[in-house]
């Protein structure tokens, strides 16, 4: 039911928030329609009421804003959205608004734009393997419908690259399944953006995505809802019309930034690096978004990426990313520089749904045994060169020289790949055996004895590597 | 009925609500908030201002609207039904939540946390003018396949027992006995207990019995006594989450309480899957039927995550005064801090450390002071043994949560980002962990086996040898050390590998026996003396290194199931001969060196 009133004037304004006294009727969380002399609407919400005073975060900025001549009105509701499959292949400003040219989207559903927390008992453990084309990610580190798992870049690494890659490298399914992308953009660039668009517009089966844009020069408290409406979209297409959802968002440090900026206008005490005590909370409010539901057919898979600030994983952002979504892909600095692409990095990537959605009856039996193993070796890679780095290789043991010859192996044949290569599960499985065979088999306890039998390659230590 | 106290709301700022005329109101009473009738507590009490936190979402309340308080504190609901159950922060069941509103939670759902209408079948232990004391136990049900409900009077009744109802099935809510006392006291099959408070028990006594978890690291380094405390710090994805979950399948605890405080929805999944298809290898039954799991995560309203922790303790002491040995799992210990720093930052508390409020480290003694080993109000011993998981933030352990927690809990098992780098699970670093129950459990592991204070001793000491080693390796490689050090190298290896790393998803090794454990110690301890003689009287450390033997004790323990340990000594023998062959070798070298120096003629 809509609060009639309408409010004149601005009490004070103080970064995103403008204060509005003597409401009376007002709920905390409720959208308000802020006007302007010059006819210009802006949208805003309650984050804080009293008997006197509302105040109001402003999503398109305060910006030109002035105090007077201002109506103001409750709406009584919270920020909703109109959701339709039209929205497909159309673009939207971050609160779901289209900037496309084309007319505003008509639907009967209307749902609220914050989402509501999925019961625990509901949801279906996700267990479907995703072939990505990647060996790094499908070997070592499975995505799985439904998983929320980010991507940890630096600046200047190919982070939006290999994200395009997977949407179109995942887009192949079987028949009767749908599939879609909704994509979201906080403040990037527009050639970000544009990139993302041509990429998925190139591949014929992505055609239909929805985009959300919230640019660079957009203001940047809109990019505080601009995950959120994406969101809000893919929900209703997966868990009302059946579909596979991937959703990417970029870059989550600028969605983070936004976070502090209004956290220290509303003078609230900040926790590390000045990022507000509930920046935990409040991304585990869009990161579990993600998932499956029982009963439904769709799934919605989360692709954050996030740019770690001076490649520091222990930042805030990519810390508490880490701890509430299920693994990540970090890239790493070392193997760009050697020009690998993709250059994940081996040992700290993680895919926590990995263990259920792999093996016999989803990809091969052998595929937690490699996994494992070519993790424990890399590491013991990782662990030989910094010993070679101090006495030199010609002290090392034989056993710790094939090592090192696995290493590059590793990198050179099993990480790299080129960015429209798209290999097969065996395939990937295939060259981590052929990786693991320069080293004897009794190194390889991971694996069992079984496997070693039937996939190791007895000659492959002695012949000269990469011969095939 | 209107004994309920009135008031308005007079703002709203997130979760914490301000409300004037609740005259009479008691801090930590319920609060019941706008037109939904949302659950609060009340935090603060300031003149006539009654600072409130809403355990649920609160967007739409307004100023003006009105909120009820009945004067009772916020209080769980004991009784049976609780096992097998899943429940929110404020033990509103989840699956009754969803089969009323689908699969999202919305704000204002009243449910009974415990089934109303379900008939137990109970048996009387005591008859009409018994005398009952507080905490007596009035009768029996059964609860689940695996758990016996003890019917309990209340820790606040005694008298002579007036009535009480035959055998025969009851709902939670008929009366079922009556005590004759100070205050007449009619009891049902439930009752409740404030959320807050902790029960009462007779005394704490020593407990002298390990927690056995089937996790080899844990319970042959870094054991844990019934009624002990513990802490699993460490970074993300380094196996928090998994250590816990290995510890509430496998160890050998009566009942798990199961806490999921502000962590992912789909662990919770996780558990309600696995739990009912997996078997408890001591009682035959599913471990479901011994668990309750309280999940609140982390995209469930914050508040509610503070109160979550205090749920699932008082659920653990109400099992524990029915004699049982209660294991509570909280993960993560963190995010209940972290919803205390943010109430308390909206409250306008002065903040110390971090933005903690100062009273973080009070409120994690109080958690953690009530695990223990006692003696229950009726006379039985139960225990509640507590593990937490702590988040620090960057994984850096001198953070306040750490900190603090250390200097309430007696196991510290540190996880190590380098060994869960390598896949090394359960990547409990064997460095930098501690326990201080060794001496109050070797006298049970003794009675297995006399020998497994040395072997576990001999073992330690040689992974921290090859720690002090490695240091040295660093610098000059290995071949640079002496071959007795670089035997130890190699022994720690085969320990490292063959023991330490223990894989949850291995069917033959997701938990591992106390005979199975020391039966494989053993062998590496073995296999390290016998090669250190071997070395000793000349023979090369690569032919040791080089037996089948070695590798082949190394994959024993995903190889032989807890059932046929038996096996075991198969391998011992193989390994020994093998060793001995070496060993007859250097002898008979020896001899003919001896031979050729004499000379013949
Ligand atoms: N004991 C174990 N056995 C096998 N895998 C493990 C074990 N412990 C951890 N892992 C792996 O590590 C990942 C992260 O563990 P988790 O317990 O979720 O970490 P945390 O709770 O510390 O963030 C898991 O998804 C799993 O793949
Ligand atoms: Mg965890």
């Amino acid at each position: 039911m809509m609060n009639e009133i309408e409010y004149t004037n601005l009490a004070a304004i103080n970064g995103p928030l403008v204060f509005i006294d003597r409401v009376r009727n007002v709920g905390f969380g409720e959208l308000v329609e802020i006007r302007s002399g010059s006819g210009q609407l802006r949208l805003g919400q309650v984050v804080e009421i009293d008997e006197e005073r509302a105040v109001v975060q402003v999503f398109e900025g305060t910006s030109g804003l002035p105090l007077e001549g201002i109506k103001t009105v409750f709406l009584g509701k919270c920020l909703e959205m109109p959701v339709s499959r039209e929205m497909l292949g159309r673009v939207f400003d971050g609160i779901g608004r289209p900037v496309d040219g084309a007319p505003q989207v008509t639907s009967d559903i209307m749902m609220d734009v914050n989402g509501l927390p999925i019961n625990p008992y509901s949801r279906e453990y996700p267990r479907d393997f995703i072939q990505t084309g990647i060996s790094a990610i499908d070997g070592m580190n499975t995505l799985i419908r439904g998983q929320k798992l980010p991507i940890f870049s630096g600046s200047g690494m190919p982070h939006n690259m290999i994200a395009a890659q997977i949407a179109r490298q995942a887009a192949i399914l079987t028949a009767e399944e749908e599939f879609t992308v909704v994509f979201a953009a906080m403040g990037v660039k527009f050639d970000v953006a544009n990139f993302f668009i041509e990429s998925f517009e190139k591949s014929g089966a992505l055609g239909n995505s929805a985009i959300f844009l919230s640019l660079a020069d957009a203001p940047s408290i809109e990019r505080l809802i601009t995950p959120r409406s994406a969101l809000t979209l893919a929900e209703y297409l997966a868990f009302t019309e059946g579909m596979h959802v991937l959703v990417i968002l970029t870059d989550m440090s600028n969605y983070c930034e936004s976070l502090r900026e209004l956290s220290s206008s509303r003078g609230e005490i900040p926790s590390r690096k000045g990022y507000p005590g509930y920046l935990y909370s409040d991304l585990a409010s869009i990161y579990e978004r993600a998932g499956r539901i029982k009963g439904k057919q769709g799934s919605i898979t989360q692709i954050p990426i996030l740019t770690m600030p001076s490649d520091d994983i222990s930042h805030p952002i990519p810390d508490l990313t880490g701890y509430i979504t299920e693994g990540q892909i970090v890239l790493e600095r070392e193997l760009f520089n050697k020009s690998i692409y993709p250059p994940i990095a081996g040992l700290p990537s993680l895919s926590r749904l990995m263990k259920d959605g792999i093996g016999e009856g989803r990809t091969r039996k052998d595929h937690a045994g490699v996994a494992a193993q070519l993790f424990a070796c890399y590491a013991r890679v990782k662990r030989i060169r910094a010993l070679a780095s101090i006495v030199g290789e010609e002290e090392l043991t034989a056993l710790d020289r094939e090592y090192l010859k696995f290493g590059s192996l590793f990198e050179m044949e099993y990480l790299s790949q080129g960015p429209d290569e798209n290999r097969t599960i065996e395939t990937t499985l295939d060259i981590g055996w052929r990786v693991l065979s320069t080293l004897p088999a009794e190194e390889l306890y991971r694996i069992s004895r079984e496997d070693i039998q039937k996939y190791y390659i007895p000659s492959a230590g002695a012949e000269s590597h990469g011969a095939d | 009925m209107d004994d309920l106290i009135h008031g308005l709301v007079t703002s709203v700022n997130g979760p914490i609500v301000r409300a004037r005329g609740l005259t009479g109101v008691s801090m930590l009473d319920i609060a019941e908030v706008g037109p939904d009738r949302l659950i609060g507590e009340v935090i603060k009490l300031d003149g006539d201002v009654a600072i409130i936190q809403v355990y649920e979402d609160n967007t739409g309340l307004k100023p003006g609207d009105e909120v009820l308080s009945s004067g009772r504190p916020l209080s769980v609901l004991l009784g049976p039904g609780l096992i097998s159950n899943i429940y929110d922060g404020i033990q509103r069941p989840l699956v009754d939540i969803a089969n009323i509103l689908g699969s999202y939670i919305k704000k204002g759902v009243k449910v009974s946390p415990l089934d109303t209408t379900r008939k137990w079948l109970f048996r009387p232990t005591v008859k009409p003018g018994d005398r009952i004391d507080p905490g007596a136990i009035i009768g029996e049900i059964e609860e689940t396949g695996s758990v016996l409900h003890r019917v309990m009077a209340p820790p606040d009744v005694s008298g002579t027992l007036d009535w009480i109802a035959a055998e025969g099935s009851y709902t939670i809510e008929e009366d079922i006995y009556r005590v004759k006392g100070s205050a007449d006291y009619s009891g049902k099959l439930s009752s409740y207990w404030p959320v807050r408070k902790k029960r009462p028990f007779k005394n704490r006594k020593k407990s002298g019995i390990p927690l056995i978890t089937g996790q080899r690291i844990i319970d042959t380094f870094f054991p844990i006594a019934k009624g002990g405390t513990a802490v699993i710090p460490g970074g993300f994805g380094t196996g928090k989450t998994m250590t816990q979950h290995a510890l509430a399948k496998w160890c050998d605890a009566d009942i798990i309480i199961h806490i999921g405080c502000g962590e992912r929805g789909n662990e919770m999944t996780d558990v309600l899957n696995e739990f009912p298809k997996l078997i408890d290898p001591r009682s035959g039954r599913p471990l479901m039927e011994r668990t309750v799991m309280i999940a609140n995560t982390s995209n469930m309203p914050v508040p509610a995550r503070e109160v979550s922790i205090y749920t699932g303790i008082t659920i653990a002491e109400y099992y524990r005064d029915m004699g049982y040995h209660v294991a509570v799992m909280a993960d993560s210990t963190s995010r209940w801090a972290e919803a205390l720093r943010e109430l308390s930052s909206r409250l306008g508390d002065m903040p110390a450390e971090e933005g903690f409020p100062s009273y973080l480290a009070t409120r994690l003694a109080e958690f953690y002071e009530r695990a223990g080993y006692i003696e229950t109000l009726a006379g039985m011993e139960g225990s509640i043994t507590t593990i937490g998981a702590v988040s620090p933030p960057g994984g850096d352990f001198s953070e306040p949560v750490t900190q603090h927690t250390t200097r309430f809990v007696r196991c510290f098992w540190a996880l190590d980002k380098v060994l869960a780098d390598a896949r090394h699970y359960p990547s409990i670093s064997w460095i930098d962990s501690y326990t201080e129950y060794i001496d109050e459990v070797r006298s049970w592991w003794n009675d297995l086996d006399s020998s497994w204070y040395g072997t576990r001793n001999d073992a330690m000491h040689i992974l921290l040898e090859d720690n002090r080693l490695q240091q040295i390796v660093k610098l000059v490689g290995p071949d640079a050390l002496p071959v007795a050090e670089q035997l130890i190298l190699f022994s720690a290896e085969m320990i490292k590998n063959g023991f330490l790393q223990q894989n949850s998803f291995d069917p033959k090794d997701m938990h591992c026996s106390p005979d199975k454990q020391l039966m494989l110690l053993k062998l590496f301890v073995d296999f390290y003396h016998e090669a250190k003689r071997l070395i000793a009287s000349g023979i090369d450390l690569k032919r040791i290194t080089s037996l089948s033997a070695a590798s082949e004790i190394i994959r024993l323990k995903s190889e032989i199931d807890n059932s046929e340990i038996d096996r075991i000594n198969t391998h011992e023998q193989e390994m020994k001969s093998q060793l001995s062959a070496l060993g007859a070798e250097a002898a008979k070298k020896t001899v003919a060196a001896a031979g050729g120096t004499d000379g013949t003629p």
